[in-house]
């Protein structure tokens, strides 16, 4: 029970950020939930960049957390719409079936 | 100093294990409610730590549109009662140790960034940052936002527009057999369409148009 510095934050975002990473892998039922990793990398992100700034005393950091929010906005507005459409044509959501491109 | 190290266990121990429920969970709608814990968790951890305003930023964006957004299209997509199975089927197993090795590596070589990461010594004593102590955090982003990322700012409203747009092309369906008001007839009707005057004789009625 140390003094709280930025290491924790970071150890924290890092944390966070793995956990994302593992849902996008694991996750093979649902892509809703890979769009929920996606924004939980995200926080991560946001995470250092807050902790930094708050600790450097530059406010850079906050500025560019808050355009990382407006584009994590953007993109789940956008993510889901492709959802929504990919639904209505298919019927299905399921990860293992999106696969007519053969990527 | 105590009290600090206290919240900032609790808080993170929260936002650990609502993320690890996010992408394990069986039901999606679950998935959701967890991520909106996390959400929560984070931002009162940027509250803490002297970043109010984002922290509160945080709850109204996240919280309350972006998670309200995925509960809405889980809702209508009817994807609750799909389970979320990660070791029952053959061919997603095969995943699961690739998922495990790349993260794992990931979180070691964070670590091992965040251990040996060394500032200059003098870097926390030099008071050179914009951090004035009767100014708000809310005041010393603003002025540094409108002023020198105003750019930046304007860009980012842009790319809110554009996807808000793009939103809407995707979902846009025209359906039929929907009664809909056509403006552009309704303007460009002109009085002969609906009025004629007719001459009428008398003792012979008027021939209605049928």
């Amino acid at each position: 029970m140390t003094e709280i510095g930025l290491g924790h934050y970071l150890t924290l975002g890092a944390i966070i950020f793995s956990i994302g990473i593992i849902g996008i892998f694991l996750n093979r039922k649902n892509i809703i939930v890979i769009l929920m990793s996606i924004e939980l990398i995200l926080l991560a992100v946001n995470i250092n960049l807050v902790s930094f700034s708050i600790f450097l005393g530059d406010l850079t950091g906050q500025v560019f957390t808050l355009f990382i929010l407006t584009v994590a906005a953007a993109e789940a507005a956008i993510g889901l719409a492709i959802i929504v459409v990919y639904y209505r044509n298919s019927g299905t959501i399921r990860v293992e079936h999106i696969d007519e491109l053969k990527g | 100093m105590i009290a600090h190290s206290i919240f900032f266990y609790t808080f993170s121990i929260i936002a650990i294990v609502s993320a690890i429920m996010v992408t394990a969970s069986k039901n999606t709608v679950h998935s959701v409610f967890f991520l909106i814990l996390d959400f929560i968790s984070i931002s009162c951890l940027f509250i803490m730590i002297g970043a109010e305003f984002l922290g509160m930023i945080m709850l109204i964006v996240y919280v309350g549109a972006v998670a309200v957004l995925f509960l809405f299209v889980v809702m209508m997509l009817n994807v609750a009662q799909q389970k979320n199975q990660w070791f029952s089927s053959e061919e997603s197993s095969k995943h699961i140790p690739v998922g495990l090795i790349i993260s794992t590596l990931i979180f070691v070589e964070l670590i091992i960034v965040i251990g040996g990461w060394k500032y200059k010594p003098d870097l926390f004593d030099i008071n050179n940052s914009i951090e004035i102590n009767y100014v708000s955090n809310t005041h010393s982003l603003g002025q540094v936002l409108y002023t020198d990322y105003i750019h930046i700012f304007q860009i980012s409203g842009m790319i809110l527009l554009v996807a808000m747009i793009g939103a809407i092309v995707l979902t846009f369906r025209k359906r039929v057999g929907v009664k809909t008001q056509s403006y552009i007839k309704q303007i460009s009707r002109e009085r002969s369409d609906g009025v004629s005057v007719v001459k009428v004789e008398s003792n012979k009625g008027v021939k209605i148009d049928d």
